[in-house]
C-alpha cells in the first residue's frame, strides 16, 4: 500500500488549500455560506465519491479526505459533512439502485442539499434512533424527535434512519426539508460553523417511494456509514488541528516580550512541537487508512471489524490532536487567545463538538479493546 | 501489495522457518535493546547465516556486495523477519550505520577493507560519540586525537555510551584533531581497533542490572593512517551523515517488535483478569491506537520524495513518537502484571515486558533526548528561531 499522493491528489489538494483560503469566512453571520456552497459544488466536490455510473467523479475515500482536511481548516460553514458524508455515504451503502439513480446526481451537483438522520451525535445502533416510522395504507408515518440534526438551512431533503415494527427494526426515508408535519427549530450553538436544529416529525406522511433502503443491507450499511464518516470527519480534525498549529507559530513568532519573540522560549517551542507530533501523526493516520479504504473499494477490501479498529485508530488521534491542538493555541495566545476576535476559539469550539459526534473516544477505544481483549 | 513483494515476504518466511531452528531456537524473540545479554556468542554465528542466506547488505548497492534493494522490499524483509521471531541483531551498528557511510564517504581501499566483514558477519561495530561531558551537546567532545610521525593516528580520552562495546572489533570515533578548537570545527572521524593495548573498556551496569553500555577509554590508542572518514577536520560532517543513516528502514522494522510486545501485553492481560478492568481497556485500546500511528507514519516516511525541499514532518517528529509510545508501553506492561512484576520472571513473555519497561526509560534518552528532539521538531520543522 502506498500513501504516495498522486499528482491528481496533489492538484485536488493544492486547488483545495487556495480556493479556501481565499473564500472562506468563519465569522459570516448566517447560518450557512450558501455562496461558499454554490461555488464548492461547480468544482464538483461534492462529486468527488459517487460513481460514475451515477455521473459523479468515481474518486474515494482518499480525495474526500483531502477535501475535509482543508475545509477543517478554514471552518468551512457548509452542508458538506451533512450532504456528501453522511447523506451520500449511506444512500451509498444502504439505497436501493433506484434511490441512487434517483438522487445521488441531484446530491452531487446541488439540484438538492441533504442531511442525515440517525441516533443522538449521529449513532447508529438502532436503539438509539428517535424516529419512528408505522405503515399508513401504501406509505408510511414518520413520528418522533431528533433532538440535534447538522441542519444549516440550506438542506432541500433529509435522509432519516427510523425504527420500525417489521425486520430488519430499520428503515432509511428521504422526505422533503419541507415536508409537512416537520418543524424545524434552530438551536442556539456554541460552535457556530457547525448549525443544529430540532426536528420534530408530527405525524409526517410520505409514499412508499420515500422508503430508500434494501432492507438487507440497512443495518449494516448504516453502521459502516458511520464508520467511513468518522474517518472523514477524522480529517476534517486533523486540518483543525493543522490550523491551530499554525496559527500558534504564526502568533509567537510575532509576539515580543521580554525583547524577543516568545517563540524563541523553549518552553513554548516545546509545546508547538508536541502539538506538530499529534497532528502528523493523526494525519499520517488518518491517510493511511483513507489509502486502505480507497483500496479496499478496488477488491481487496478490510473486513468490517479491521475497518472498524483501523478508523478508530483515525478518529481516537484526530480527536486528541484536535481538542489538544486548540486548547495550546489559545494558551499560546495568551489573552488575546481567550476573545472573539482572534481564531482559536473558533477552533476550540469546532474541536469540542467534533468530539462528541460520532461517539466520544471512550466509546471507540472500548469497541476497540473488545476487538483486542475480548475474541474467543 | 505487488506480487513481487508477496513472493519476497513468502521467501524470507520460508527462509526463517528453516533457519532459525535447531541450535538458534534459543534465539527467537532474544537480544536487542534491553536484552543484549542474551546468548552474544551464538548471535554472532546467527548473523553469518543470515550472511550466507544472502539477508546482510539489502539495500547496499550490488558493486559492494549489497543487492539493491528498493525501500518496500527492504521493509517487508525487516517486519518478517520479527514476525518469524529473528533475533535483535547484533551486527546492526555495523550493517546500518558504519557500512553506509563507508559507501557515502569512503575510500575504495577502506570499502574493500571493511565491508566484506560486515556483510559476512565477522566483524562488529561500536559508535564513539557521547563523552562524559559531550551528551546532548555532542560537540563539546574533549576526545583528542594525533598523528604520530609514521602517520598512524593516536587517540586520548573516554566514550561512554558504547553499545555492545565489549562485543565489537572496531569502534568509529569522532575526536579533536585540531588543538585548541572548539565545536564542530577541528574533529576527525577515526576508525579503531578496539582489540589493543590502549583501549579498555568498562561496562556500565544499567538499571535493569545488565551492561549494554560501556565506558571506552582511550590511552594512547593507536589506529593506521588510512582509518580516517573524511579529511582531518571534517569529523563532524561525516558524523551527521552516519545519524543520517539512524532512521533508516531498520527502524521501521522495529514496529514489528512493538507489534509482538503489545500482544504480550494482552496474553497476560487475558490471562490475569486485568482486560476485564475498564481503564486497563481503554489503555490497552490506545496502545494499539499510538501503534497504528507508528505503522502509517512509517509508511508516509517511505512515500517517494515529491521533489520539493520542504522538510518531511513525518521522519522529524518519528523518534519521538515511537520513544514515548514504547516508553508509555513499558508503564502499561507493568500495571497488567501487577505484583508479580517486582519478582524477576523466568516465563519468556513476562522477562520480554519487564525488560522493556525498564529498558525504555533510556529510549526517551539516547539518539537524542525527548528535549532535544522537541527542539529539532520546532526549530527545523516549524521555524521557531534559535534562543
Amino acid at each position: 500500500m502506498s500513501l504516495t499522493l498522486s499528482d491528481e491528489q496533489r492538484a485536488l489538494q493544492e486547488t483545495a488549500a487556495d480556493f479556501l483560503a481565499a473564500h472562506t469566512n468563519a465569522r459570516k453571520e448566517a447560518d450557512a455560506d450558501a455562496e461558499l456552497w454554490s461555488r464548492i459544488v461547480e468544482l464538483g466536490w461534492a462529486a468527488v465519491q459517487v460513481p460514475e455510473d451515477f455521473d459523479g467523479l468515481g474518486l474515494g475515500a482518499v480525495e474526500l479526505a483531502l477535501l475535509m482536511e482543508e475545509m477543517g481548516r478554514r471552518l468551512a460553514r457548509t452542508p458538506f459533512l451533512a450532504n456528501v458524508v453522511l447523506a451520500q455515504t449511506a444512500l451509498l451503502q444502504v439505497g436501493t439502485a433506484e434511490a441512487q439513480q434517483g438522487a445521488l446526481a441531484a446530491l452531487a451537483y446541488g439540484e438538492r442539499t441533504a442531511t442525515l438522520i440517525l441516533g443522538p451525535g449521529l449513532d447508529a445502533e438502532p436503539a438509539s434512533l428517535s424516529v419512528k416510522a408505522r405503515r399508513d395504507g401504501e406509505g408510511w408515518v414518520l413520528a418522533g424527535e431528533a433532538a440535534q440534526v447538522l441542519d444549516d438551512g440550506l438542506l432541500t431533503h433529509a435522509y432519516v434512519a427510523a425504527r420500525i415494527e417489521e425486520a430488519p427494526g430499520v428503515a432509511l426515508f428521504e422526505l422533503a426539508a419541507d415536508a409537512a408535519g416537520l418543524t424545524r427549530t434552530p438551536l442556539d450553538v456554541f460552535d457556530l460553523t457547525r448549525p443544529q436544529a430540532r426536528w420534530t416529525f408530527a405525524d409526517v406522511r410520505v409514499g412508499a417511494e420515500a422508503r430508500v433502503d434494501d432492507p438487507a443491507r440497512v443495518l449494516a450499511g448504516l453502521a459502516r456509514t458511520r464508520v467511513l464518516a468518522a474517518l472523514q470527519l477524522a480529517a476534517e480534525q486533523v486540518g483543525g488541528a493543522a490550523q491551530c498549529l499554525q496559527l500558534a507559530v504564526d502568533y509567537t513568532k510575532e509576539r515580543v516580550q521580554f525583547g524577543k519573540p516568545v517563540a524563541s522560549f523553549q518552553a513554548v517551542k516545546h509545546r508547538v512541537a508536541e502539538m506538530m507530533v499529534c497532528m502528523e501523526t493523526a494525519r499520517s493516520t488518518v491517510r493511511g487508512v483513507a489509502a486502505r479504504v480507497a483500496q479496499g473499494v478496488q477488491g481487496n477490501g478490510l473486513d468490517e471489524a479491521a475497518l472498524a479498529a483501523e478508523v478508530a485508530a483515525a478518529r481516537v488521534q484526530a480527536t486528541e490532536a484536535y481538542r489538544y491542538c486548540a486548547q495550546e493555541a489559545i494558551q499560546l495566545h495568551g489573552g488575546v487567545g481567550f476573545t472573539w476576535e482572534y481564531d482559536p476559539q473558533l477552533h476550540f469550539k469546532r474541536a469540542h463538538w467534533a468530539s462528541q459526534w460520532f461517539g466520544p473516544t471512550r466509546d471507540w477505544r472500548e469497541a476497540l479493546a473488545a476487538h483486542l481483549l475480548d475474541a474467543a | 501489495m505487488s506480487m513481487n513483494e508477496q513472493e519476497f515476504r513468502q521467501e524470507v518466511a520460508g527462509w526463517m522457518a528453516t533457519h532459525l531452528t535447531g541450535r538458534f531456537a534459543c534465539l527467537k524473540h532474544r537480544g536487542g535493546p534491553g536484552d543484549e545479554e542474551a546468548y552474544p556468542a551464538l548471535r554472532k554465528e546467527w548473523e553469518q547465516e543470515l550472511a550466507a542466506g544472502g539477508w546482510v547488505g539489502l539495500g547496499w548497492p550490488k558493486a559492494h556486495g549489497g543487492r539493491d534493494l528498493p525501500l518496500a522490499l527492504q521493509l517487508a524483509f525487516h517486519e518478517e523477519y520479527v514476525r518469524a521471531g529473528g533475533p535483535g541483531r547484533i551486527g546492526h551498528i555495523g550493517e546500518t550505520l558504519m557500512a553506509p557511510t563507508l559507501i557515502a564517504l569512503g575510500t575504495p581501499a577502506q570499502q574493500a577493507r571493511f565491508l566484506p566483514g560486515i556483510r559476512e558477519g565477522h566483524e562488529y561495530w561500536a559508535q564513539g560519540y557521547s563523552e562524559p561531558g559531550a551528551g546532548s551537546d555532542l560537540a563539546a567532545i574533549t576526545t583528542r586525537c594525533w598523528q604520530d610521525e609514521d602517520g598512524r593516528w593516536r587517540l586520548q580520552g573516554q566514550k561512554v555510551w558504547t553499545s555492545l562495546a565489549h562485543e565489537s572489533d572496531w569502534v568509529f570515533v569522532i575526536a579533536r584533531s585540531t588543538p585548541g578548537s572548539v565545536g564542530r570545527e577541528g574533529l576527525s572521524f577515526l576508525l579503531v581497533p578496539l582489540d589493543q593495548p590502549g583501549v579498555d573498556i568498562h561496562p556500565i551496569r544499567q538499571m535493569t542490572g545488565e551492561a549494554e553500555f560501556n565506558s571506552v577509554f582511550f590511552d594512547g590508542a593507536v589506529t593506521e593512517a588510512d582509518c580516517i572518514i573524511g579529511k582531518p577536520g571534517e569529523g563532524w560532517k561525516v558524523a551527521m551523515a552516519l545519524l543520517g543513516f539512524e532512521r533508516g528502514v531498520s527502524t521501521l522494522g522495529q514496529q514489528m517488535h512493538f507489534i509482538h510486545e503489545l500482544k504480550l501485553v494482552v496474553d497476560v492481560a487475558r490471562g490475569n483478569g486485568a482486560a476485564r478492568d475498564p481503564a486497563i481497556r481503554q489503555r490497552i485500546a490506545d496502545a494499539w491506537v499510538g501503534l497504528q500511528g507508528l505503522r502509517y507514519n512509517g509508511l508516509r516516511m517511505l512515500e517517494e520524495d515529491t521533489g520539493s525541499t520542504t522538510v518531511r514532518p513525518e521522519a522529524l517528529i518519528y523518534k519521538y513518537a515511537w520513544s514515548n509510545w514504547h516508553r508509555e508501553l513499558g508503564q502499561l506492561a507493568m500495571d497488567v502484571i501487577g505484583v508479580a512484576g517486582d519478582v524477576r520472571s523466568h516465563d519468556d513473555a513476562v522477562r520480554r515486558l519487564q525488560q522493556v519497561f525498564f529498558f525504555s526509560r533510556a529510549d526517551t534518552i539516547y539518539a537524542g533526548t525527548n528535549e532535544i528532539q522537541l527542539n529539532i521538531i520546532a526549530e527545523r520543522g516549524l521555524g521557531m528561531p534559535r534562543a
